[in-house]
């Protein structure tokens, strides 16, 4: 059983707000169900399938299915897997639709953390019966030092340095400055990085995501459905997802679980890394994308500072387009969860949608994948591959 | 440049069934971890059932409360005072996550040697942190 060719995805949109003070979260989920719809050609009746996440209000779908008054569901699921669920909403759509499932899904993400004044220097609450929290939270562990621990073992392992963390982000803002709607839309040098103030060793301020409200929605149909509407056929042909942790204290900072849902999903689609014209790479952190470029096999594990210097992410001019939208370390990072924004910029490269200055010629196959949770200490990773039809 | 560590406010753990020995044996000043005595690996954070192979036998051990640092980032910005959050490897085997205190925060290093000290939260639970040694 595959899912490969057994669902399309039909509908997109990205919410254009990035501050959302007097919008209601529940609103942005819906506004971008209706997006999505529109896009596709469809009405809110033909959706049988609906998928959310934790940043849903309420945490599951009773909610948000009330709220859009979702009348002919009969498959759902709001696995929460941080940051990537909405890869994972993708993946186990094409699976309830290969099944019979469900005909039409959505997917939807929405947050306000910019308007809440979230940010990735705060200890977060994590409420009651959660095993490791005491073991863990009077250190303050917070987002962005979870991350700077697998950053500072990264540069001793394998010799990565800050200049080459700060090209990931001198690419992204290379893309964000033909996006109207990102957040940081001028140009920075490798210089302006590193210079930029430490938040949290060796992570400098430009290193981190930005921090934004809105959200996004994707629906995804099967075949027959998607070959009677008008878009562009963007197929799903293959998926992975998994979770790592501290493997009962066998702490291993140095890769993440791309490391098994790559291979498994290049597995499901028939390619390698390779023949992946376009990459959305979940973003939190500049480490974060070297990474899991690694360990999805794009190059070797601790070449990943090599293989992102000199511009090779930047559309145009290196080997692997990324993040051709300006990702979350320029664009947005709706809920603090960027999985569905990865999703939508690699819709529009498959579509020849995006932006003209970082379109990708001939972008039949593209992949995105996403982290949830953090890669210090328990996340979740998730890989789509796609290809247009 | 120099970056004292300071004291700051620490969390109170909020402990679930279980855990008390562990915090009992910190207000003591003896840093514990979990073996098994079916499979004989230690473990850590501790658990009631080994994360190895399952097994409800495992019990407590007093380690030496010494260990080196595998990983760590000072963090600068968003708090009171800067901190060193770190997972140190202990001499018996499991990674721990912890602070780095009582130093120059400036002049910790990957693969330093480390010992336990005791810091105490805002509640007055006492809570294993390190420091480097030598």
């Amino acid at each position: 059983m595959t899912i490969n060719g057994k669902a399309y995805i039909v509908g997109a949109y990205e919410h254009p707000l990035r501050k959302a003070p007097n919008t209601s979260v529940s609103q942005l989920h819906a506004e971008c169900a209706k997006g999505a719809l529109e896009d596709a050609g469809l009405t809110k009746d033909d959706i049988d399938g609906y998928f959310c996440a934790g940043d849903a209000p309420g945490a599951n779908v009773w909610s948000m299915a009330n709220y859009m008054n979702l009348k002919q569901l009969r498959h759902i699921d709001s696995t929460d897997m941080g940051g990537c669920s909405y890869l994972v909403h993708v993946a186990h759509a094409a699976e309830a639709i290969a099944l019979g499932k469900c005909n039409v899904a959505l997917v939807t993400l929405a947050g306000r953390p910019n308007s809440e004044g979230s940010s990735g220097t705060q200890v977060r609450d994590r409420g009651a019966n959660i095993p490791d929290a005491p073991f863990e939270m009077p250190y303050s562990p917070v987002t962005v030092n979870l991350y700077a621990m697998c950053a500072m073992r990264h540069m001793y392992q394998y010799g990565t340095t800050s200049e080459q963390l700060a090209w990931v982000k001198v690419a992204a803002s290379h893309h964000a400055q033909h996006n109207p709607s990102a957040m940081l839309r001028n140009v920075v040098t490798v210089e302006e990085v590193v210079n930029s103030p430490m938040i949290s060793d060796p992570l400098h301020r430009l290193d981190c995501c930005v921090v934004s409200d809105g959200g996004g929605a994707v629906i995804v149909a099967k075949p027959e459905i998607a070959r009677s509407l008008k878009r562009p056929l963007v197929k799903i042909t293959g998926a992975g997802e998994s979770t790592k942790g501290q493997m009962g204290g066998n702490v291993d900072l140095t890769y993440s679980g791309a490391v098994w849902t790559g291979p498994r999903a290049f597995a499901e689609a028939g390619v390698k890394p390779s023949d992946i014209k376009y990459a959305s790479i979940y973003d939190s952190f500049t480490i974060t994308v070297i990474m899991q470029l690694e360990d999805l096999g794009f190059c070797k594990k601790g070449e990943g500072g090599k293989f992102v210097a000199d511009g090779n992410l930047i559309s145009g001019v290196g080997k692997l387009p990324f993040n051709t939208d300006g990702g979350g370390l320029c664009n947005n990072h709706p809920a603090n969860r960027g999985g569905m924004t990865k999703i939508l910029e690699a819709i529009r490269q498959l579509r020849g949608e995006a932006h003209p200055a970082v379109q990708v010629k001939n972008c039949d196959i593209a992949l995105a994948h996403g982290t949830g949770g953090a890669l210090g200490h328990r996340h979740g990773s998730a890989t789509l591959i796609m290809e247009r039809e | 440049m120099t970056t004292p560590a300071q004291d700051r406010k620490l969390r109170d753990p909020s402990l679930n069934p279980g855990d008390q020995p562990y915090f009992d044996a910190c207000a003591e000043g003896k840093l514990l971890i979990k073996k098994c005595n079916d499979c004989g690996q230690t473990h850590h954070y501790p658990r009631p059932l080994c994360p190895f192979c399952f097994s409800d036998k495992v019990e407590w051990i007093t380690t030496q409360g010494t260990g080196e640092i595998y990983t760590y980032s000072v963090t600068r910005r968003g708090g009171p005072v800067p901190y060193c959050i770190a997972y140190v490897g202990l001499t018996e085997g499991p990674k721990m996550m912890t602070n780095i205190v009582d130093c120059d925060l400036d002049a910790i290093k990957i693969g330093q040697k480390v010992k336990v000290v005791f810091k105490k939260t805002e509640g007055g639970f006492s809570v294993p942190m390190f420091t480097p040694i030598g």
